[in-house]
């Protein structure tokens, strides 16, 4: 493996849902590397495929043609290796948070003290020590989706696909979830790829946005954020960020026009 | 009567308890209004307790008791013992779901006291037929229940367990199984209802004792204080099994979010 070799690879995906006889592109001949330990945003209007784009990367979803590689190898299934972060938490409801956070622990065969003590850090991590023998129900959704990351970091992935994790959540959670994100990220240097519809939240996480369009969903722009992390609340007022945040608005509210064509 | 044994400690369930003891002292007026009324033969209250006092002491209704209830635990437990199985099939397995719904969907329509005939034909007058319906009646209702659980799990939570690494056996046994849990519980308490229904018909129909039977007696007698002594005993009996299986569906399911 030359030293090149991107984290995840995606090559001339292509994806179609069949609607009533007619095939729906989700993604057309899509094309895209991202380097270990970066953080990329995909941002785009609703049925442009970004969601489609991650269940393939996770493996989840095989794709109709081409493929996509993590760490040169091609993907098929899902693995533990790439941590998936759900936008509706998927919590299973009758385990308490300690149990759901050791569920990926126990079927990778983890024995129980062992598996106890890495919850209980990454309980820690999440700010949820309090709440360890809680059950899902009486939490709150940002206390539900912290527990949902600490369930996936659990495992120890060392690819993070999110899903529009905040986008069920307040505006304040949303930003401190943010925060806290970035800051395990810097330590840890996982890659991400997380998806959202918030062009202010693609701008303030990501190395890079990806900007795609819609019908059927391709790549449209890529937007190299050369603001510098720590990425602090004065970064979000600054001009820099604004005047990205600009271009990032502007290439997603003004898509290419749809390509017409039945079935890629 | 009802809302003492579910023993809720909220504040709103609480201000329906003089309404339910209000309810039942107005059934008790009419019912003495009726007696009253000169109905042939329509007893009161009293003569109603006093021949429930009799049928104890004699041993007559716990014996009757014990018959129904040991047909209808029989039929129950056969029939949700295969049902949960078969409805985890079905959901799991679409093929088999495609092999099994249209008999199940068939058999559904038909009431199981309708089977009782044929049953008694094929299998005598003895204990067989009765249990094989009471176990039709919960095997049906539980099974399209199950079925019903597993169909509706939700496929984020298979999805999550999935990248976390969960093959297909974990991901039954970890999550489908809990999933549709709340929902099997609910198919046995219908399958339970049912059974009981079933039990007193088919007991109507042939047997030589039960509660179905002692009225059946009775019916030919004229004994109309047995007939209500079994009806309450019925009754009761129903709604006893009804609040203890309830009791154990939220014990068993306090997890879920309820709206």
């Amino acid at each position: 493996m030359s030293p090149v070799t991107p984290k995840i690879e995606f090559r001339d995906v292509s994806h179609g849902f069949d609607l009533g006889g007619e095939t729906f592109a989700a993604l057309d001949h899509v094309s895209l590397d991202i380097a270990d330990g970066e953080f990329v945003t995909v941002v785009g209007p609703s049925g442009c495929g970004k969601s489609t784009l991650m269940n393939i990367a996770a493996g989840l979803l095989e794709p109709r043609d081409g493929q996509v590689l993590v760490d040169g190898r091609a993907v098929h299934g899902p693995s533990p290796q790439r941590g998936v972060i759900f936008q509706q938490y998927a919590l299973f409801p009758w385990m308490t948070v300690r149990k759901n956070v050791e569920f990926g622990l126990k079927i990778a065969g983890v024995g129980a003290e062992e598996r106890r003590r890495t919850a209980e850090r990454f309980i820690d991590m999440v700010g949820l020590s309090d709440f360890a023998d809680a059950l899902p129900k009486t939490l709150s959704g940002g206390m539900k989706q912290r527990c949902a990351i600490a369930r996936a970091y659990a495992v120890d992935p060392t690819i993070l696909l999110m899903d529009e994790p905040f986008g069920a959540l307040d505006a304040l959670t949303r930003v401190q979830l943010q925060d806290r994100l970035l800051d395990t990220w810097s330590r840890e240097r996982r890659t991400v790829l997380f998806i959202t519809h918030d062009v202010d939240e693609a701008v303030y996480l990501a190395n890079r946005v990806i900007v795609m369009a819609a019908r059927p969903g391709r790549v449209h722009r890529v937007i190299d954020v050369d603001l510098p992390y720590p990425r602090t609340e004065d970064m979000r007022l600054s001009p820099e960020f604004a005047e990205l945040r600009r271009e990032v608005w502007h290439s997603v509210y003004h898509q290419p026009s749809p390509i017409e064509r039945t079935s890629p | 009567m009802a809302e003492h044994t579910a023993g809720s400690r909220a504040g709103k369930r609480r201000s329906t308890v003089p309404l339910t003891i209000g309810s039942g002292l107005l059934g008790l007026a009419v019912w003495v209004l009726l007696a009253n009324s000169g109905i042939q033969g329509f007893p009161g209250p009293l003569e109603v307790a006093e021949r429930a006092v009799t049928s104890i002491g004699d041993g007559t209704l716990f014996g009757d008791l014990f018959a129904s209830l040991r047909r209808v635990l029989t039929g129950f437990v056969l029939g949700v013992a295969l049902a949960v199985p078969v409805g985890f099939l079905m959901g799991w397995y679409p093929p088999v779901r495609g092999l099994i719904e249209p008999w199940l969907q068939f058999f559904r329509m038909v009431p199981p006291l309708a089977i009782i005939p044929l049953a008694i034909v094929l299998m005598g007058i003895g204990e067989t037929p009765k249990i094989f319906v009471i176990f039709l009646a919960s095997f049906l209702s539980s099974v399209v229940s199950t079925f019903q659980g597993v169909v509706s799990v939700d496929s984020t939570l298979i999805n999550a367990a999935r990248v976390l690494g969960a093959k297909d056996g974990r991901v039954f046994t970890g999550v489908v199984v809990p999933a549709s849990t709340p929902f099997i519980l609910v198919g046995m308490r219908i399958g339970l209802g049912a059974s009981w229904a079933t039990v007193v018909a088919a007991e109507l129909i042939a047997a030589q004792e039960g509660l179905g039977y002692r009225m059946q007696q009775a019916q030919l007698y004229y004994d109309l204080p047995t007939i209500f002594v079994q009806l309450i005993v019925i009754g009761l009996v129903g709604l006893l099994m009804d609040r203890l299986l309830l009791l154990a569906e939220r014990r068993l399911t306090s997890w879920q979010e309820r709206r």
